[in-house]
């Protein structure tokens, strides 16, 4: 028998029913944009074809479900054991950030009835980045359902299905370490392609190993801030001890990171783009800000087991992975003069409700299934 | 390049131009033939010497179920003159419509000839051959045409369909066909047949057969419909002075509309350019100049020389583009390149971000008063 439980209790609390309304106002938004055609709801333009559609509900949303990705390399790949009672919300956080990618896409898709051609063998083009993360991420989708379904199965008494998933499980775990792998580094290669429209402060051949480090920060900065926020919302104790072991890998990934992203600058002589009075130099200084912040932190010991602190870096850390990632496909994204986009009024409500809609379904899922840890009993 | 300088100083022994044209004239009537074929222009020297040759090729020319447009077309052209091809380069023995003599004493002067020139004589048809009823709808000399072109077949050292009635039934033959007439090729099926369709072809395209036949005594080479090579080997669609409008999305409707009266691409009012094949854009029609050919006029290509096409397919049906078939849409020029930032917009966005901001904030703060609450049970942990 696993350690997770629903935590149960109330579902329709005020913070449920914000963003159930939220996800509902985007769901009639996406409804509107299915029957009026993108133009009609978005500000996507030749120039910018992605907009925040792609960029914050694909792009960063995948960064952020990277949790179970990483949580996943730090258990099953390092052996670290202990670090068992975060992995169940985590792998949520990836179930939520990849379906809801998924779905992102097919809002974003101007011809989505032809999605289906994808899956066509006679059409597959290997040696396509797009398609590379086309069938990665709608692969992983699939093995982060398998890998989450123990907690459907815990739930609904299906022990011996469980019995028999389990057995199998550690193959869908390998396959879920080796996809994100593959297409979280894909999404930088796709901007590698872009050659000069995107600003020399993010083009780099580099983009790849960046973009995968950037997903791995993003989804380890997740689990202690989806963490600190059920230990307050439900009246949880905290896991602070697992987070604060956690935290050394953070840091030396964090170090490297920005030890490859500075050195990538400097060689490439690109630090002239850092000082202009543009909003690339000034988005690039608060990712750099947002970065070098949470490492500062890190550098103390103490801080380590600091609860506030660690929420407090793990917040800096999901905004510099969401700035970073914001700032290589938008920011500094120039397809030519005279082109401009801003989200309209209806994307980013789009956006908003993607968003409120996984917490949404969190807050559903964690009442009612398996995935918090059983911390009462540990404590005890 | 020697070769064609030294051809050029021994072509006034080689070949004496014809009476009634100096010799510029005939030189450069010669290379434009060898143009027209894109043979090397060191072939003119060949051509003006089969041209010059005391023995003067025999035509033997039967008209069937025809309009006689196939022989106005020749008449028209100027280089050669009909009068100087046929008085200089080609001993046309007979044809209905340009022998001076008639009745019997043409008919006697076409069987002497072919009799004569047994295996030499080029045998020309055009117009279409009626079959049934054993061909009694087209009759000449009380025999049936049927008759004459199996007597004129046999001994002859090349045929040559002219005309698409020839080629391949043309107009007489599209539905519903009263008298079952079927171009030279279906009742001729034991020898090659040149076939020049066109309604009218263009004459330089049969002249030029003639006097390639003349010069290296074998066929230019065909493709799988009998047709020479140099001449309808590509589309009209492919060298179609209207293609860049084509490419560009800019076409014409109707008749006299805006797009038609700047010259645009006529493909959206039925232009068969794109499945026919000829040289009509390259070498053009009646010498006076450019845009004298059907689509230089403004009227659509309806696909004269391919079988099937014309007179099959109505004029206003769009024809079947077997290279790139042009979109439904084009992109707009002036395109909108993105609307800015609008007040509501910006502000939801800076909300949603404060909001995100704030909500994490409180978070942060709540958690450092719990963690002081809290620090000694932590240890336990």
């Amino acid at each position: 028998m696993s350690g997770y439980q629903p935590i149960g209790g109330k579902l329709f609390t005020k913070p449920f029913n914000l963003f159930a309304l939220l996800a509902l106002i985007g769901i009639c938004l996406i409804a509107y944009r299915f029957i009026f055609g993108i133009g009609a709801a978005s500000n996507l333009n030749d120039g910018y074809p992605w907009g925040i559609w792609i960029v914050m509900d694909v792009v960063v949303s995948t960064g952020f479900g990277c949790a179970g990705y990483a949580l996943a390399l730090t258990v099953y790949v390092m052996n670290r054991g202990e670090y068992h009672p975060l992995v169940r919300p985590a792998i949520l956080a990836g179930l939520f950030g990849y379906t809801l990618a998924g779905m992102s896409v097919m809002v974003d898709l101007g011809r989505y009835w032809l999605f289906y051609n994808l899956l066509l063998p006679w059409y597959m083009q290997p040696n396509s980045v797009m398609f590379e993360v086309a069938i990665c991420v709608l692969a992983y989708t699939v093995v982060v359902w398998i890998e989450f379904a123990p907690a459907f199965l815990e739930r609904f008494g299906l022990h011996n299905v469980r019995r028999k998933l389990s057995k199998l499980l550690f193959f869908f775990i390998a396959i879920g370490i080796l996809l994100p792998t593959m297409h979280q580094s894909s999404l930088g290669t796709m901007a590698i392609l872009w050659g000069h429209k995107l600003s020399p402060l993010w083009q780099t051949q580099l983009l790849p190993l960046l973009f995968l480090m950037s997903a791995i920060l993003m989804g380890s900065a997740l689990v202690p801030f989806e963490g600190n926020f059920a230990s307050l919302g439900f009246n949880r104790p905290p896991e602070t001890h697992l987070y604060s072991k956690l935290s050394t890998y953070v840091f030396l990934l964090l170090g490297s990171f920005i030890l490859i992203r500075l050195a990538d600058l400097t060689l490439r002589s690109a630090w002239g783009y850092a000082f202009e009075q543009t909003t690339d130099a000034l988005m690039f200084w608060i990712e750099m800000a947002l970065y070098i912040v949470p490492f500062v932190l890190l550098f103390k010991r103490d801080n380590r087991s600091n609860r506030q602190i660690i929420f407090i870096l793990s917040v800096c850390l999901l905004l510099a992975g969401t700035v970073y990632r914001l700032n290589t496909y938008l920011i500094g994204y120039h397809p030519g003069p005279d082109w401009n986009y801003f989200p309209s009024i209806m994307e980013i409500l789009i956006t908003i409700g993607m968003f409120s809609l996984e917490i949404a379904l969190y807050l559903i899922f964690v009442k009612h299934l398996p995935v918090l840890h059983r911390a009462e009993a540990e404590a005890a | 390049m020697s070769e064609w300088i030294s051809s050029l100083s021994n072509i006034h022994e080689a070949a004496t131009p014809p009476i009634g044209i100096n010799r510029r004239e005939f030189i450069k009537f010669c290379t434009g033939v060898a143009a027209t074929m894109g043979l090397a222009p060191a072939m003119s020297l060949r051509i003006a010497e089969a041209a010059t040759k005391p023995q003067r090729p025999p035509v033997i020319w039967i008209s069937a179920q025809e309009c006689t447009g196939c022989t106005e077309s020749l008449l028209r052209s100027t280089h050669p003159t009909l009068e100087q091809l046929i008085l200089e380069h080609i001993s046309l023995d007979y044809h209905e419509a340009l022998a001076a003599g008639a009745g019997d004493h043409a008919e006697a002067h076409k069987h002497s000839s072919m009799h004569e020139n047994k295996g030499r004589y080029v045998l020309v048809v055009d117009g279409a051959i009626p079959t049934k009823d054993d061909g009694i709808y087209c009759k000449v000399a009380d025999k049936t045409i049927l008759q004459h072109v199996r007597e004129a077949v046999t001994d002859a050292g090349a045929i040559i369909a002219i005309g698409s009635c020839a080629a391949w039934g043309g107009i007489p033959s599209s539905g519903p066909n009263p008298t079952d007439a079927k171009g030279l090729g279906e009742i001729v099926t034991d020898k090659q047949i040149v076939n020049i369709p066109g309604c009218p072809p263009n004459p330089y395209n049969f002249l030029a057969t003639v006097l390639y036949f003349l010069t290296f005594n074998k066929l230019p080479e065909l493709d799988d419909k009998g047709r020479p090579k140099f001449a309808y080997g590509q589309l009209i669609h492919e060298n179609c002075e209207r293609r860049p409008h084509y490419d560009a999305g800019r076409f014409a409707i109707e008749f006299g509309d805006e797009g038609h009266r700047q010259g645009w691409c006529l493909y959206k009012m039925g232009c068969k350019g794109p499945e026919t094949h000829a040289n009509c854009p390259s070498i053009l029609y009646g010498e006076v100049g450019s845009g004298a050919w059907p689509v230089g006029t403004g009227h659509p290509c309806f696909g004269c020389t391919e079988q099937g096409v014309g007179f099959t397919k109505p004029i206003h049906e769009l024809s079947d583009v077997s290279l790139v078939t042009p979109p439904n849409s084009f992109t707009d020029i002036f395109q909108t390149k993105g609307q800015g930032v609008s007040v509501g917009a910006a502000a939801l966005a800076s909300g949603a971000v404060g909001a995100a901001l704030g909500a994490s904030a409180v978070i942060a703060s709540r958690l450092g008063k719990h963690e002081e609450g809290t620090s000694e049970p932590q240890q336990t942990d």
